[in-house]
């Protein structure tokens, strides 16, 4: 492994200021996934800034319904979250369907946001990619594309985005909080925060070099929602999605979608809010033909490859079945 | 950092995880590297009482925390020669060659504290709810929270029951339900 220089910031100042003239420099979380991605060779800072004891840890819910998650709170402390379970379950789920337990112990909210693909090109080192060293070339597009993208793609990169909690977040409509080297903060919307490839596959996010994420913020859950997350893998438990869908629906009295909200994983280089699906079916009912048409919508422009087309079909009917298991359940409602 | 209760001062390059530290600097070799990328679980070791892949963690952000690896188990149970996790992987036949049983015990104690404060899992019905304490645990809830520990001797069914009884589980409904996981498992 490259040498690096290991500093530790006390508080976001400190840690802006280690960062910002160092190109070389990269936050350090919980380490689960950078921590690999060093040994690896894929990715070799020469400064470690550790934030990952900032005092970003708490989960603060708010008299309004919305809820303040700090940025170093970890996976499995807001997976275990009263607050978090009892109104937002999408998101619990979402991060107990994800890596392990001890993974969820280390892993934080900001470092989940920003772990990288798992496609077996970025990885390995012996191989092109251009997310990795640009112009270098995809091999996964002729090569091994099963867990790979079919939205969102383009003949330079087909990755797709790993996370199962950021997919449960674009669902919520979550918003990123970011605090910039200069000391001054934005807000970003969690389903902007990522770029899609075109010809920069390297460049993956909004985010300026120091931007530092403090805290993701959830906004009240429409009135009367219920939620769930599912997620389709190779094997029961500890893998990635082939495809998952968070999905939010609330019901009017008359049986119509007052409100729904769809977001599909494993099918994008980023957590993919299905607007088209959401548009048709807003306030309509969702019947089986209706749920079906939305779907096949939302996929229409999607670019398979031949060993990952089963996707296309696969998240088609975890649409479908999302909403369709929600309107049919009673409780909770 | 304290390690099995003993504070460790060292020098140590930035590169060093912890596994690396506990294996090579202080040879305690319980804890094992089998991936070294936290696939396999085999170095989990308990870090200010919870688990985590010790392969995964510079041993550098380790620094002021207390980590307990497989040789301190025994001395978190007050007075015992064994931890009751560590008796009941030995009652129920919960390894055959050893390899993953260090990662196996560290991890079915850190999964029995989380279930102890009622946390769900993937599999708990009612995420809200969560689960009443450890003793409500089944098989099913077991595999899915011990699914970051992998046998390749494939000793899973007594590592579930060895975990059901150290959590108080009541024993033979959920030894009847271990096997008909294992059984919908190998479908």
């Amino acid at each position: 492994m490259k040498e690096f220089t290991y500093a530790r910031a006390g508080d976001a100042a400190e840690a802006a200021a280690l960062i910002a003239d160092r190109p070389d420099a990269v936050y350090l979380g919980g380490g689960t996934n950078l921590v690999d991605l060093m040994k690896l060779g894929v990715t070799g800072p020469g400064l470690l800034v550790d934030v990952s004891r900032l005092p970003y840890d708490r989960i603060e819910h708010r008299d309004d319904g919305s809820v303040l998650i700090g940025a170093t709170v970890r996976n499995g402390d807001l997976a275990g979250d009263p607050g978090i379970r009892a109104r937002f379950p999408l998101l619990a789920q979402a991060l107990l369907a994800g890596a392990s337990g001890q993974l969820r112990t280390v892993a934080t909210v900001g470092g989940n946001l920003l772990q990288r693909t798992r496609c077996g090109y970025f990885q390995d080192v012996t191989k092109p990619c251009n997310k990795r060293e640009p112009g270098t070339g995809c091999p996964a597009i002729q090569g091994a594309h099963r867990d790979l993208a079919v939205l969102g793609t383009s003949g330079h990169c087909v990755a797709s985005h790993p996370s199962d909690m950021a997919v449960a977040l674009v669902a919520l409509d979550a918003v990123a909080h970011v605090r910039s080297v200069d000391g001054g903060s934005r807000t970003v919307p969690v389903a902007e925060l990522y770029l899609l490839p075109g010809d920069t596959p390297h460049k993956e996010t909004v985010l300026d070099h120091g931007d530092l994420i403090t805290a993701v913020e959830l906004p009240p859950p429409p009135h009367g929602a219920r939620m769930r997350y599912r997620k389709v893998r190779d094997r029961w438990s500890y893998a990635f999605a082939l495809v998952s869908v968070a999905t939010s629906v609330s019901v009017a009295d008359d049986g119509s979608l007052r409100d729904v909200r769809i977001a599909l994983g494993g099918v994008a280089p980023r957590p993919w809010r299905a607007r088209v699906a959401e548009e048709r079916l807003r306030g309509g009912r969702p019947d089986e033909e209706a749920l079906r048409e939305a779907a096949r919508a939302e996929l229409a422009d999607a670019r398979p490859l031949p060993d990952n087309a089963f996707k296309v079909d696969l998240a088609i009917d975890l649409i479908v079945a999302g909403v369709r298991d929600l309107v049919a359940r009673k409780d909770r409602a | 950092m304290r390690i099995n209760g003993t504070p460790h001062s060292m020098t140590i390059d930035n590169r060093t995880t912890l596994l690396d530290v506990l294996r090579e600097r202080l040879g305690l070799t319980g804890s094992k590297k089998g991936c070294d990328h936290g696939q396999c679980g085999a170095c989990t070791v308990l870090l200010d009482g919870e688990r985590v892949n010790s392969c995964l963690m510079f041993a550098v952000t380790a620094e002021d925390r207390e980590i307990v690896s497989i040789e301190g188990v025994a001395d978190l149970a007050d007075g015992e020669a064994l931890h009751p996790v560590q008796r009941a992987f030995l009652d129920h036949d919960g390894l055959q060659c050893g390899y993953c049983t260090p990662g196996q015990i560290c991890s079915a104690i850190g999964a029995l504290g989380e279930a102890g404060r009622g946390w769900p899992s993937h599999v708990t019905e009612d995420i809200a709810a969560g689960v009443a304490d450890a003793s409500a645990l089944d098989a099913r809830e077991v595999r899915e929270r011990m699914s970051g520990n992998l046998c390749r001797c494939g000793a899973y069914n007594g590592i579930v029951e060895a975990v059901l009884e150290a959590a108080g589980a009541q024993g033979p409904q959920d030894t009847a339900t271990a096997a008909t996981s294992a059984a919908g498992g190998a479908r």
